[in-house]
């Protein structure tokens, strides 16, 4: 559990979050330039909140009122910087042991660092360089992992590199997380808790799924990048073709791609503006999915764009369509349609487990 | 090619160089940092003063030696009468001479070594439990390293040469105060002394040469070791 609330004056910039997640890893999300890194760094103690409280669990490491400012050292707190801040003089080895020595072993297999150890920082590649950074923040036994945007230095697939490791620590080790992104696939894969900032503020904060899935939310992850997330589980593989069958409550999707064994639990963003919706089902169409919905809210946004939550079983979907469409549909809250997602749609940045 | 009395000047020469550097390592180190990391009030002065053996002429400083730390020199008698130190007229003036002469360059490139250090390094090791004390030992100190290395063979080359304060505090007596350049220009008023002038000029120009191909050995060494090369 952590629970925040960090006020500070920076120049003509206000910080002024108030934020409050439970354990796993919790997404702190939103554009360069709002508080996102100000935010982590309060936590770590690298910036003196003028007034509130920082607490992880009962464990308290500000607290304006009583007087409490935990040192940076004495925090425990694990701190992935973007650029790694690797010590240049020291070897693989011995960065990682700088801060303790916590079930090392287990961690240095977990991060595949065993074949590194030697080497200096300087011989490895940007990935690899994010893995002792990790592995060296996990070694010193942090009661919180603090990550900034840790792989947004890194190309595509360094990326794809790194994420399953990430995704190992959040179901392997037991310890929350605080992850600053800015890139709305890589939050749909990993975060439990989604937490949006704006301006200094953090305006929405709750679970992954609830957090996508709100129309009110499209304007702050941007309209490209806004879409729900559900929750499916892989039925089947149809060979012939390269698609996978994936079920879920709301019906049946067929995804090009591998997604792991049968029965595997995966987690699908699907894009909103990649949402058709239908008042018929649909006949003669080059899409295979089509899943009936019901409308639970209808959300004008300030161009010419309406976000449309859908209900399919239990899991909400995000469409986004025109003002004239939805008009002419009169679509409203209760409606029943039909959503037509087209296999292409999701993209494998997109597939988290 | 060398008589006794070049090798006593040679010696006491790389003595008076070695003891002036080292001795003022410690707090040009110390300088430096707060010039490089600290804001109070004075930092403008420190710096000043600091620099000022750099742009005064030799002559001045070694005067103002002369009369704070001679015999009759306020900070002179004090040591002598506390510590038996003495400097007027002794090897240790000349090194003192030597030292504070040196000062500014190593000062300068000791704090150029602490402004290229990426204090984020510093927030990395106190994020992982390194106390403010730790930290310094275990990143800033090592890191800061090629500066200081840079600044102790700028200030042993230039305590080596140094000419102006030392003779104007502590003259040239030989096998005292006598160094390499106060000896050649000593030589150089009699008549008939050419080699050994050539003697101790080709000296002087081995050891600076070898100063300056040792110092960019080590940077070498130093920047393929953090990979900066």
């Amino acid at each position: 559990m952590i629970t925040l609330r960090i006020q500070k004056a920076l120049g003509d910039f206000a910080l002024d979050a108030h934020l409050s997640a439970p354990t796993g890893v919790t997404a702190v999300f939103g554009r360069s330039g709002s508080g996102k890194t100000s935010l982590v760094n309060a936590v770590a103690g690298l910036l003196r909140p003028d007034a509130g409280r920082i607490a992880i669990g009962d464990h308290v490491l500000f607290d304006a009122n009583r007087g409490i400012d935990v040192p940076i050292h004495a925090r425990r707190v694990g701190y992935v910087f973007q650029d790694a801040r690797l010590f240049p003089h020291l070897s693989v080895a011995r960065n990682l042991r700088y801060g303790g020595k916590h079930d090392a072993d287990r961690i240095i297999d977990m991060l595949g660092l065993d074949g590194l150890l030697d080497r200096m920082p300087s011989s490895l590649s940007g990935g690899e360089r994010q893995r002792v950074a990790l592995g060296r923040a996990l070694m010193c036994n942090p009661s919180i992992l603090l990550m900034d945007e840790p792989l947004a230095a890194l190309d595509a697939q360094r990326k794809a590199e790194i994420l399953p490791y990430l995704v190992r620590l959040r179901d392997e080790v037991r310890v929350p997380i605080l992850y600053v992104s800015h890139d709305v696939s890589e939050v749909a894969r990993l975060a439990t808790t989604l937490a949006i900032m704006d301006a200094g503020r953090v305006v929405v904060c709750g679970p992954l799924g609830d957090v996508l899935a709100d129309p009110a939310v499209v304007p702050l992850v941007g309209v490209r990048d806004a879409g729900a997330v559900i929750s499916a589980r892989v039925a089947g593989r149809l060979l012939d073709d390269g698609l996978t069958e994936l079920l879920f409550s709301g019906g049946r999707l067929l995804m090009p791609g591998d997604f792991g064994a049968l029965g595997q639990s995966v987690r699908l963003r699907i894009p909103a503006q990649d949402v058709i919706l239908a008042q018929s089902a649909p006949t003669g169409l080059s899409a295979l999915n089509v899943l009936e919905v019901t409308v639970t809210d209808v959300m004008p946004g300030q161009g010419p764009g309406v976000a449309v939550a859908l209900r399919a079983g239990a899991e909400n979907l995000l469409a986004r369509v025109t003002r004239r469409s939805a008009g002419r549909m009169q679509i409203a809250p209760g409606q029943r349609l039909f959503a037509i997602i087209k296999a292409t749609a999701v993209s494998p940045d997109d597939i988290g487990h | 090619m060398f008589g006794p009395e070049e090798m006593t000047t040679i010696w006491l020469s790389l003595k008076v160089a070695l003891v002036a550097t080292l001795s003022a390592l410690p707090l040009a180190t110390w300088i430096a940092y707060i010039l490089a990391r600290k804001s109070f009030p004075g930092r403008q002065l420190l710096n000043g003063l600091v620099h000022l053996p750099l742009v005064l002429p030799p002559v001045v400083t070694g005067y103002l030696l002369l009369v704070g730390f001679g015999q009759q020199g306020p900070i002179g008698a004090f040591l002598n009468d506390v510590f038996g130190i003495t400097f007027a007229f002794r090897w240790t003036g000349a090194a003192l001479a030597a030292g504070v002469m040196a000062f500014p360059l190593m000062v300068r490139a000791i704090r150029l070594g602490f402004e290229a250090i990426d204090t984020g390094l510093e927030d990395a090791a106190a994020t992982l439990g390194a106390s403010r004390m730790r930290v310094f030992r275990t990143v800033t100190l090592p890191l800061v390293v090629p500066g200081i290395i840079a600044a102790t063979i700028l200030g042993f080359a230039k305590a080596l040469g140094e000419f102006g304060a030392t003779i104007t505090f502590v003259a040239a007596i030989p096998g005292q105060t006598q160094t390499i350049p106060t000896a050649i220009y000593g030589l150089l008023q009699v008549p008939g002394s050419e080699p050994a002038v050539l003697a101790l000029v080709t000296v002087s120009i081995i050891l600076a040469l070898g100063a300056l191909l040792l110092s960019e050995w080590l940077a070498h060494r130093m920047a393929r070791r953090l990979g900066r090369a």
